[in-house]
């Protein structure tokens, strides 16, 4: 009997040893400037988390969804109504100490799996009937469905309605932005082994003969969905609780274009590659900020230079960075080019097609 | 022993990966190319005073996105003001550096440059945003980190509640709307007003309200309140309600692109009330979008190139004879943010934050193009000006001017924030001017 959990407990430990770690390293490196570069390092998880939860639905199941801002947008709103209208207020009566950095992390922790689990069911109430479209009309319904969100938050005045919720309390840090990510990016390695990631593919190459195969479609596409916008709501709640202030403006479709450019970029269906993107492209803008200063130039070139480099990437790349393929199947490869299961298929094929295999 | 097949393969693949690899190496290239920062300063430094022969103050705003045209405009005036300060001899000896950083009117970005600006280049101030969304996501990072922020127009009062390190350069909504309301009532002289607000804009729904408030308070009725949302093109249905009530006014507090078009299907309606509204249409494609059908309309602004007072006159040619163009309220305000800002730091003992903050809040009297500074206890600036412009044929004309400073010291009789009637300033009687 394998103890699969236990290897997983071993994992998690010495996982948030490193966290802890890693934030206390990187919180007092004499560098200057080490408080910007740990905040786009931060946000850089929060991308993460984005980008390999929408390439569950996007890469996996093959369901273009342009949406993810809008469960981004449920998560950060109502894990803030938690925090800000009933966690806060109580946790300022108490007097300050350990006891209240605890029970503020495990509030915080509860806020964000509740603004998960509301962008779940949002994500599952959405899937259901729109699942049932394919391709461009699922992405317009997802659209739609996105930006309706955001108008919901823009109207609720008890949020902030348009002038914004300011005042969310910061509770977001480098420890759990880093954990929510790896979390979502064990899920998603995990699911793609398991049978529900297969079934995913399977939907994703075909759907008609996925469906021959008795592979139920639309339930496994709503739980692609449904997944995916669970991390997408938790992404959402670690932002807000970053940023310390929600406004409907930040969830906009662009925000999941730019979720969308992530996984793209890093090739649909490759979990590395959504990492590897997410982080090249959230500190791209910020990186680009130097191009000013090296060029000498008054106007500000970076977002020139940012899309340059986007469209250079993808003429080169039109698969995304990894294609399909992970980072590390990539360089296994290397040393030997062609798995043994397709090296045996092919000769095979040779056999049949071309006669004797030509041999030394 | 190896199959043609493999052979074949293994050659794709060897290309493939070049090929990946030379991507790769290019992203990883130019990443490090563009992200290595300057090592300048050496260790890390805590924002205790300035050590060097410049000052370095922080400036943040949407250079680019959705409100290009506004931050431009306050990096206009900012950039200007530094340059006056810098060839007076600047500060105590120094000069006046200003790091400008783009936030594409982002939230986050705006947040990350403030970041940036205060922990790389140890800014002992920084000046912006524009938008009140943006400041609200930079001003906490300001207070936690004890470098003031001067916010040149950010109307929502929100924004200095978050600390006391947060100012700003203009008035906000509440002190906007009521004297709109004031000036509806005692200036125009109406009793009946409808009001037309913008759903999405905190702006707009918050101006609507203290104009509402207030005008009821002055003993006027309110016919009508509808709503739309910001990027709406078809304005009739509302407009029909409002035509039924038939209001003598309509309260339109919204931005300049809307405006333009709610004041065009007004027309077609064949109504023929004057739309009222605030700063918000303050932009030379306000005429480009409305047209004649904005004649006689009028709206509320921080100042007005026409007027005639000394240092209105030489800051608008100065700004003339640089940019070639002709400064609106924001560049005005820019300029108002980092001459205030320099004023406080020539008064300040020490050139570090702390004394900054306190100098920025110990201003009084301090006379800037857009009236005269006097910062309150909440550090928004009190009794500000406030000029009225009525719109004829594509420019505008000072209607009317709202000083309770200058209220105050000549005319004793005249109680509080009350509207200076048309007649009785000498402003009302300056040549139209072109605003464009």
């Amino acid at each position: 009997m394998r103890k699969w959990w236990l290897k997983d407990i071993v994992l998690l430990i010495v996982g948030l040893a490193v966290l802890v770690g890693a934030n206390y390293i990187l919180q007092v490196l004499p560098i200057q400037g080490m408080a910007y570069y740990f905040r786009v390092i931060i946000l850089i998880g929060i991308s993460i988390t984005l980008a390999v939860s929408l390439n569950i639905i996007n890469g996996h199941a093959g369901q273009f969804s342009l949406g993810h801002a809008g469960f981004m947008a449920i998560g950060a709103y109502l894990s803030a109504f938690v925090t800000y209208f009933y966690a806060s207020p109580y946790l300022e009566k108490l007097p300050e100490g350990l006891n209240r950095l605890v029970l503020q992390n495990v509030f915080f922790l509860g806020a964000v799996l509740f603004g998960g689990l509301c962008a779940a069911i949002a994500g599952y109430l959405v899937g259901l009937p729109s699942l049932r479209l394919r391709g461009d009309y699922l992405a317009i319904v997802t659209l739609g469905f996105g930006e309706i969100i955001r108008v919901i938050f823009l109207n609720v005045e008890k949020l902030g309605g348009a002038r914004g919720l300011s005042g969310v309390p910061a509770w977001s840090n480098f420890i759990w932005v880093y954990f929510f990510a790896w979390m979502t990016v064990l899920v998603s390695m995990r699911l793609i082994k398991s049978s529900i990631g297969r079934a995913f593919l399977a939907v994703r190459e075909d759907e008609i003969a996925a469906e021959a195969m008795g592979v139920d479609t639309t339930r496994y596409k709503v739980q692609a969905f449904v997944i995916g916008s669970f991390f997408a709501g938790v992404a959402g709640g670690l932002y807000g609780h970053y940023l310390a202030y929600l406004n409907p403006a930040m969830f906009t479709f662009m925000k999941s274009f730019e979720v969308i450019t992530m996984v793209v970029l890093g090739g649909l269906g490759s979990i590395s590659g959504s990492i590897v993107a997410a982080i090249i492209l959230t500190f791209l803008p910020e990186g680009l900020r130097m191009a000013k200063e090296f060029l000498h130039m008054n106007s500000d070139p970076r977002m020139v230079i940012y899309s340059i480099l986007l469209i250079v990437l993808m003429l080169t790349r039109p698969q995304g960075l990894f294609g399909r393929r992970e980072l590390w199947e990539i360089l296994a490869r290397r040393k030997d080019t062609v798995p043994k299961e397709t090296r045996d298929q092919d000769k095979g094929k040779m056999n049949r097609t071309s006669g004797p295999s030509i041999s030394e | 022993m190896a199959p043609l097949g493999q052979t074949n393969r293994r050659n794709g693949w060897k290309l493939m990966k070049n090929k990946s690899l030379v991507v790769l190496a290019i992203t990883a290239l130019s990443l490090m190319l563009v992200g290595c920062p300057p090592k300048e300063g050496g260790a890390a430094g805590k924002n205790t005073g300035v050590s060097g022969s410049e000052i370095p103050v922080g400036e943040y705003g949407s250079m680019t996105g959705l409100q290009a045209t506004f931050g431009q405009s306050t990096h206009n005036g900012i950039l200007m003001a530094a340059d006056e300060i810098n060839s007076a001899g600047g500060i105590k000896g120094k000069k006046i550096k200003v790091i400008s950083e783009d936030d594409q009117s982002k939230q986050e970005e705006a947040a990350n440059t403030v970041t940036k600006l205060i922990s790389e280049n140890n800014v002992v101030a920084v000046i912006g945003e524009v938008a009140s969304s943006n400041s609200l996501a930079a001003a906490p990072i300001c207070q936690s980190n004890k470098v003031p922020m001067i916010s040149p127009s950010s109307t929502n009062p929100e924004v200095t509640k978050k600390g006391d390190y947060i100012f700003r350069m203009c008035y906000i909504d509440p002190y906007q709307g009521k004297a709109l309301a004031d000036f509806a009532i005692n200036d125009l002289k109406v009793k009946r007003a409808a009001i037309l607000r913008d759903v999405k804009s905190d702006y707009s729904m918050g101006l609507s309200q203290f104009f509402k408030d207030e005008f009821i308070r002055l003993g006027g009725k309110i016919v009508g309140d509808q709503s739309y949302s910001n990027g709406d093109s078809d304005f009739k249905a509302q407009l029909t309600t409002i035509k039924q009530t038939s209001p003598e006014i309509i309260f339109c507090g919204g931005y300049y692109n809307d405006v333009g078009q709610i004041a065009i299907q007004l027309r077609d309606l064949g109504m023929q009330q004057p739309l009222v509204g605030g700063d918000g249409w303050e932009s030379p494609k306000l005429f480009e979008i409305g047209g004649k059908a904005l004649d006689g309309c009028f709206y509320s602004n921080h100042y007005h190139s026409d007027d005639p007072a000394p240092q209105v006159r030489s800051f608008v040619d100065k700004y003339k004879e640089r940019y070639g163009a002709k400064p609106d309220a924001l560049a005005a305000l820019g300029y108002d943010s980092m001459k205030v800002l320099a004023d406080a730091m020539s008064r300040a003992p020490k050139l570090d934050t702390k004394d900054i903050r306190d100098a920025i809040a110990a201003t009084k009297g301090y006379v800037a193009v857009t009236g005269v500074i006097n910062m309150g206890a909440d550090r928004n600036p009190i009794d500000k000006k406030l000029v009225v412009l009525e719109i004829r044929n594509n420019t505008t004309t000072l209607r009317a001017t709202v000083d309770p400073a200058k209220n105050a010291a000549g005319a004793p009789a005249a109680a509080g924030a009350a509207t200076t009637p048309a007649t009785g300033t000498s402003t009302a009687t300056a040549a139209p001017a072109k605003t464009k």
